[in-house]
């Protein structure tokens, strides 16, 4: 298996505010990025494929077709955007980098082929960065007793 | 093929410190060949990069893994301050013994910040210069 790692970067606005918080709450929980007005930064996305080589092409995918899927579904939807009002995807979610890990994930999965999706990390600084991968059991031994519930996220920890 | 997916997080920290690679089991000239000039009796120094991963389930309160206003201070209060312009072999007890080689700082390090309570330790990386890294995941 070979894994193939392309880049985009795309710059948005967003703040974090939950309103089922009050002001005091939401102050204390979000710091500084609470302020209404809201701020900004620059994205970078890395979008990881694994899958097995073509002997044809040499290729996992055409990286040329990834960069396409990434302009589309990334760039177009959020590139100088602000995030919390203009991304339908993230409607109703704090538009974290967990968040929005998850969010490029759901919107790249159905369109990579060939290949399949390994990896979403989202920096939102380069001393930030969250990764959205699937969750592998620790011990597979393929015959899994049970399956898991594959939920959305959940509170607390 | 879209299974449970899995998000984490990962904060970058930076501290200096300066270390010797000596170890008391070798003669002088063993230490000399072993560690090199790593092994200069009066030590040198690091721009160390501490790569700090978490994992855990998304609070849909707060969209976060963990919350960085929960994870800097303890980062910093239980590595950075403790490390941050230290001479690792002299001023951290666990290096009394212990070569601070870079792979037993991450060991180091992991075991410090595992108490974390707000999501789970997922791994520490860290970059000795900007040419070597190193990282270790329980």
């Amino acid at each position: 298996m070979i894994r193939v790692t392309r880049k985009v970067e795309f710059s948005a606005a967003h703040f974090y505010h939950n309103p089922n918080f009050s002001a005091e709450e939401n102050r204390r929980v979000f710091g500084k990025c609470n302020n209404p007005h809201g701020h900004g930064h620059n994205y970078t996305v890395e979008v990881t494929v694994a899958g097995e080589l073509d002997p044809q092409t040499g290729m996992v995918l055409n990286l040329k077709e990834l960069k396409e899927i990434l302009e589309r579904e990334i760039c177009e939807r959020m590139d100088h955007r602000h995030l919390n009002y203009e991304v339908p995807e993230l409607a109703g979610q704090i538009p974290t980098c967990e968040n929005l890990a998850a969010t490029i994930w759901r919107l790249l999965d159905p369109k990579i082929t060939p290949g399949r999706l390994d990896r979403v990390r989202v920096y939102e600084s380069p001393d930030i960065f969250a990764d959205c991968t699937i969750d592998m059991p620790a011990e597979s031994n393929g015959n899994a007793p049970h399956a898991a519930p594959s939920a959305g996220a959940k509170g607390g920890a | 093929m879209s299974g449970p997916l899995k998000i984490s997080l990962t904060r970058r920290y930076r501290f200096s410190a300066s270390h010797r690679l000596h170890s008391r089991l070798f003669s002088e000239e063993q230490n000399r060949e072993l560690y090199g000039k790593c092994a200069n009796p009066l030590g040198h120094g690091h721009n160390y990069v501490v790569e700090v991963t978490v994992a855990g389930p998304v609070d849909p309160s707060t969209g976060m893994v963990a919350n960085l206003g929960d994870l800097d201070p303890f980062v910093k209060r239980e590595v950075i301050e403790a490390f941050d312009h230290k001479y690792l072999n002299e001023e951290i007890p666990e290096f009394g013994d212990l070569v601070p080689t870079t792979e037993n700082l991450c060991r180091e390090i992991y075991r410090r910040l595992q108490p974390f309570s707000a999501a789970q330790l997922e791994r520490v990386r860290i970059e000795e210069t900007s040419n070597n890294s190193f990282e270790f995941a329980g």
